[in-house]
């Protein structure tokens, strides 16, 4: 039987806070103050009800239960999946021993570093997604642009529990930090670069669910590998709800396109511009840009850091269980490809304990390109030319051994005054930056929407595209 | 192994940013990743190693000599978000064990020349830690006079070495931390045992920083408060600086020869004779201890295998007593400044790992400032006769006291070095006083206590022969250990405590297998495999 959420105490959980004093009194110690800081920091647009997704148990049926909720109302809380009683470490040197139910002493800072970075980003989205909601292409998609929000303010949630139940009164200051730190700020901004970025548009947002977000089910799916069980439980819980972020991510795009698609073949031009569409160019310099930068939230090709978690079971690489090897990797070998100054590419042989990184990182790019077909299919179906690519990894990047290399998205390796020069056909420009947001007029009618984006082909939980998502 | 040298133009800098803007500079960190003394690892996250230190030691050296219009330094990174992660482990891991505490001891001095120049130059040292400072970096921050840590909720300021890689950080890092910023000692514990350290409020709170800034206001705080320490210093107004112009050196394999400073390498014997000559010229004391310096640098990082320093001089002892008056009574803010160098030179020898021998003969000048080399020596062997090569000649040794070895140049103890040697013996310090601006003869200098042995013509080559042979007997390590226990009696000083743990406890955990065995944390740091600890306590 899945634990039901208890939604009848001050904050819903399924981790029998009630029995647990201490932390119920820290948890309601945190829940003003992060309250205070969804006023301050969340959606700009005040909503009377928003039809939102709510966990009602973490099994397999009870996490999907809809409704019309008031955002600041929603009742955030705590939820981890089920706990296998029998799990055992999977990897690293503690492999086949017991999950630990505690955090050992001897790895406290580093899983708590681990943490505090992985709830740092979670808020930070929301940040980033703060004035979306004036914009909204329609009511249906300001619906899940609620959706996703809250669904990060819980995962920030989720990833405080975690600092609250297990790190004492330094994880009660690292919660606190986290509602500290915000997105741009130039005082206290927001840990990984990505996240001080600015999500200014909505094709901007359909990128980030779709890119940035899919880091974050990456790097989800390393920490549910964990040997810290409760961290695991909570990130499977966790990957629930990202998919749903992804899904605003890749069906986004997708619309983009295809109306796009639609506006050139009904004007047989590809310079729909005019005629109120996104340019195909357009789009690929805005994947460009969100795809790279969320590469380099995979961190530096070669990483000790990551070699060390993974030694010592903090934190697994995707899908751990189902590869076939040693699950030490201390013996095995893997090619590192580098840029060189003279503009070659050289392929060096590494340990591959230490290629971590890069390892999680194929997994992604994979995944990312599975988009792109979907996308490149619309643009087939309707008989246009244009494909989509995802660029080269070391396009554009400002982390790892690519950083200090000027590399064109095919992976040329040119000097800076030859990059330079064609940055504007690869990055989106100031240019378009401005075009994109003149498009950007909210529609708040019932089943209209926007001249930019086609409609979704279903609407949320079976509602047809004319529900009213959204009571304003 | 690759020859270390120690010439540094600020214009060849690879790591540093020198910017003078009076009455502040700006000693901007930004070290070139592939920019390593030695192949086999890159210097990521301003991480350093010798070479980067070298130009650092350059830098504070020319500050004090070329710009006497900086009454404060801002020492700062260029970097975003990264002050400096300390020395680079992978270096360390990868150097022989004598690279790696000679590495610790020359970083400690420069530091100690930081404190050195806030203290006695008016020029005063700000840390602005502009990102994240750990272990070593931490270390050149502990060394300023004031730490403003950028507030932006992230930055931290750490000791990981304990935690990481199974040694001490640097130990002026645990001793600055409990004695300078007397941070509590439990506290002291907390911190040096956590690997992400301590940020914002805490850190002020803990006394590792002083003071908290907002990111955006950073640098005009800094330079505020720059310039408010700038307002306390004492160095004077107009005054022009000198150049410090590259030495004039010339080398070969047996021999290092400058001016007024020659060195034989013998390698068979093991021994290095230093012979020092009086003054010639014109700004002898200057060109001299620079000269010094560089050789004692040269010779402790390029010779490990020398382990014998024989000390010798030559020329008039009333010249260098009249060199020495020039500068000693001289109060301009230059005398002051080579007095001070000259000092820290000397402590770089008392802080040597050789055994040290002065040989004091006929036409040799130790009086005053150059019989502090004497003392500063382990033994003092004086001939008691003619020379050696011409016994029909009236010359004979001596020695002249003078003001300069009454507390002219302390130790790292804070006593010179005849209240070193004459630990507690009030009277025998009066009496030796007394005796000063006079030449003494061997057995007078036998009779105040000054030389360890006269041996007379007869004996002399023959009994400086054992000595040195004997001494090259010895293991080098419990010399290492004898000599630094010898040199510094009495009370206990930061420095003292900084070297001697150096000396002792940083030498034994480094050879330790916990840290340097192939499965010891400083080996193992980087491989991604954990440290496996042998547990029995020791």
């Amino acid at each position: 039987m899945p634990t039901r959420i208890d939604y009848d105490a001050k904050i819903p959980n399924n981790v029998e806070l009630s029995d647990n004093r201490r932390l119920q009194r820290a948890l309601e110690g945190w829940q003003p103050k992060f309250m205070h800081w969804w006023a301050e920091m969340g959606p700009a647009l005040e909503t009377q009800g928003v039809y939102l997704r709510t966990a009602v148990s973490v099994g397999r049926d009870g996490w999907a239960h809809f409704d019309h909720v008031v955002p600041q109302d929603y009742r955030w809380g705590i939820f981890l999946a089920e706990r296998d009683p029998d799990r055992r470490i999977a990897f690293g040197e503690h492999r086949g021993e017991p999950a630990w139910q505690q955090v050992p002493g001897e790895y406290r800072a580093d899983l708590q570093r681990l943490i505090v970075i992985q709830g740092d980003t979670e808020p930070a989205s929301v940040e980033q997604q703060k004035l979306l909601g004036l914009t909204a292409p329609s009511l249906y998609d300001l619906r899940n642009l609620f959706q996703v929000n809250v669904e990060e303010g819980r995962h920030l949630w989720a990833m405080v529990y975690l600092l609250h139940a297990y790190f004492g009164k330094e994880g009660r200051e690292e919660a606190e930090a986290l509602l500290h730190r915000n997105s741009g700020s130039p005082d206290t901004p927001r840990i990984l670069g990505a996240f001080n970025e600015e999500t200014a548009d909505w094709l901007a947002f359909y990128m980030f669910t779709y890119f940035t977000d899919r880091d974050g089910k990456y790097q989800l799916g390393t920490l549910k590998e964990s040997a810290f069980d409760p961290l695991s439980r909570t990130c499977e819980f966790m990957l629930k709800e990202e998919a749903h972020h992804m899904f605003v991510g890749t069906t986004g795009v997708d619309r983009v396109v295809t109306r796009s698609a639609e506006l050139i073949r009904e004007h047989d031009t590809m310079d729909i511009a005019a005629h109120g569409g996104i340019p195909l160019d357009i789009i690929q310099r805005y994947l460009n840009f969100h795809y790279t930068v969320s590469l380099d939230l995979f961190g530096s090709e070669t990483s000790t850091n990551a070699a060390n978690y993974y030694t010592a079971g903090l934190k697994g690489r995707w899908m751990e269980t189902r590869r076939k090897d040693d699950h030490q990797l201390t013996e095995d070998a893997a090619l590192l490809e580098k840029p060189q100054d003279d503009g070659t590419w050289t392929a060096e042989e590494m340990q591959k304990i230490l290629l971590l990184n890069l390892d999680l990182r194929g997994e992604y790019i994979a995944d990312c390109s599975s988009g792109v077909k979907r996308w490149n299919k619309i643009l087939a179906d309707a008989g246009i030319d244009f494909r989509f690519r995802l660029p080269h990894p070391g396009f554009n990047r400002k982390v790892g051994i690519n950083s200090g290399h000027h590399i064109t998205p095919d992976g040329t390796i040119v000097d800076e005054a030859t990059w330079e020069r064609s940055r504007k056909h690869w990055l989106p420009t100031d240019e378009d930056l401005a075009f994109v947001r003149s498009l950007m007029h909210p529609v708040y009618e019932r089943g209209k929407i926007a001249s930019w984006v086609a409609p979704p082909r279903q609407g949320i939980n079976g509602k047809p595209f004319d529900y009213e998502y959204v009571y304003l | 192994m690759t020859t270390v040298s120690f010439d540094r133009r600020p214009e060849d800098y690879r790591h540093w940013r020198l910017r003078i803007e009076p009455p502040l500079a700006w000693l901007e960190m930004d070290v070139d990743e592939q920019g390593g003394l030695v192949p086999g690892y890159e210097l990521k996250l301003n991480s350093y190693d010798l070479g980067v230190d070298i130009e650092l030691y350059d830098a504070v050296q020319r500050l004090r000599f070329e710009h006497p219009e900086v009454r404060a330094v801002i020492l700062t990174s260029a970097k975003d978000k990264v002050f400096c992660a300390g020395a680079n482990i992978r270096m360390l891991a990868g150097s022989p064990h004598e690279w790696k505490v000679n590495f610790c001891k020359f970083t400690n001095e420069t530091r100690n020349g930081i404190e050195d120049a806030t203290e006695n130059s008016g020029q005063i040292y700000l840390a602005a830690v502009n990102g994240s400072c750990a272990g070593g970096g931490y270390e050149i921050a502990l060394a300023c006079e004031k730490i403003l840590l950028v507030d932006d909720n992230s930055s931290t300021v750490a000791l990981p070495e304990v935690p990481l890689l199974g040694v001490l950080p640097g130990t002026g890092g645990l001793t600055r931390v409990t004695d300078k910023r007397r941070v509590r000692k439990d506290r002291a514990d907390v911190f040096a045992t956590r690997p992400d350290g301590v940020k914002g409020r805490t850190a002020v709170d803990w006394r590792l920083v002083d003071e908290l800034v907002p990111r955006q206001e950073f640098r005009a705080v800094v330079e505020q408060r720059a310039r408010e320490l700038a307002a306390r210093s004492n160095r004077p107004e107009n005054a022009q600086g000198i150049v410090l112009e590259p030495l004039d050196r010339t080398e070969d394999d047996d021999r290092i020869a400058y001016p007024n400073t020659t060195a034989e390498l013998d390698r068979a014997a093991g021994v290095v004779t230093i012979t020092v000559r009086g003054p010639q010229a014109d700004g002898w004391l200057l060109a001299l201890t620079r000269e010094l310096d560089d050789l004692i640098l040269r010779l402790r990082t390029n010779e490990p295998e020398l382990g014998t320093w024989v000390f010798r001089t030559e020329g008039d002892p009333d010249a260098v007593l009249a060199a020495e008056r020039e500068v000693l009574t001289g109060s301009d803010w230059l005398s002051n400044e080579v007095l001070h160098y000259y000092k820290r030179t000397l402590k770089r020898l008392d802080v040597t790992s050789r055994s040290l021998i002065a040989l004091i003969e006929p036409g040799s000048c130790f009086a005053g400032v150059l019989l502090e080399l004497a003392l500063a020596c382990d033994r003092q062997y004086m001939l008691d006769g003619p020379p050696i090569d011409d016994e029909d000649s009236d010359e004979r040794a001596s020695i002249v006291l003078s003001d300069a070895n009454f507390g002219a140049f302390p130790m790292g103890n804070g006593l010179s070095r005849l209240e070193s040697r004459f630990y507690g013996e009030h009277d025998h310090l009066d009496w030796l006083k007394r005796e000063r601006d006079r030449r003494l003869s061997a057995s007078e200098a036998v009779e105040l206590g000054l030389v360890t042995e006269a041996p007379d013509d007869i004996d002399w080559e023959d009994e400086i022969r054992i000595v040195l042979e004997g001494r090259a007997a010895l293991s080098p390590d419990a010399l290492t250990g004898m000599e630094a226990n010898h040199r510094f009696v009495g009370p206990e000083t930061i420095e003292t405590k900084i070297f001697g743990r150096l000396t002792a406890w940083q030498n034994w955990i480094f050879t330790r297998p916990n840290a340097s065995g192939p499965e010891g944390a400083l080996r193992r740091y980087g491989t991604g495999q954990k440290a496996s600890f042998d547990r029995k306590r020791v």
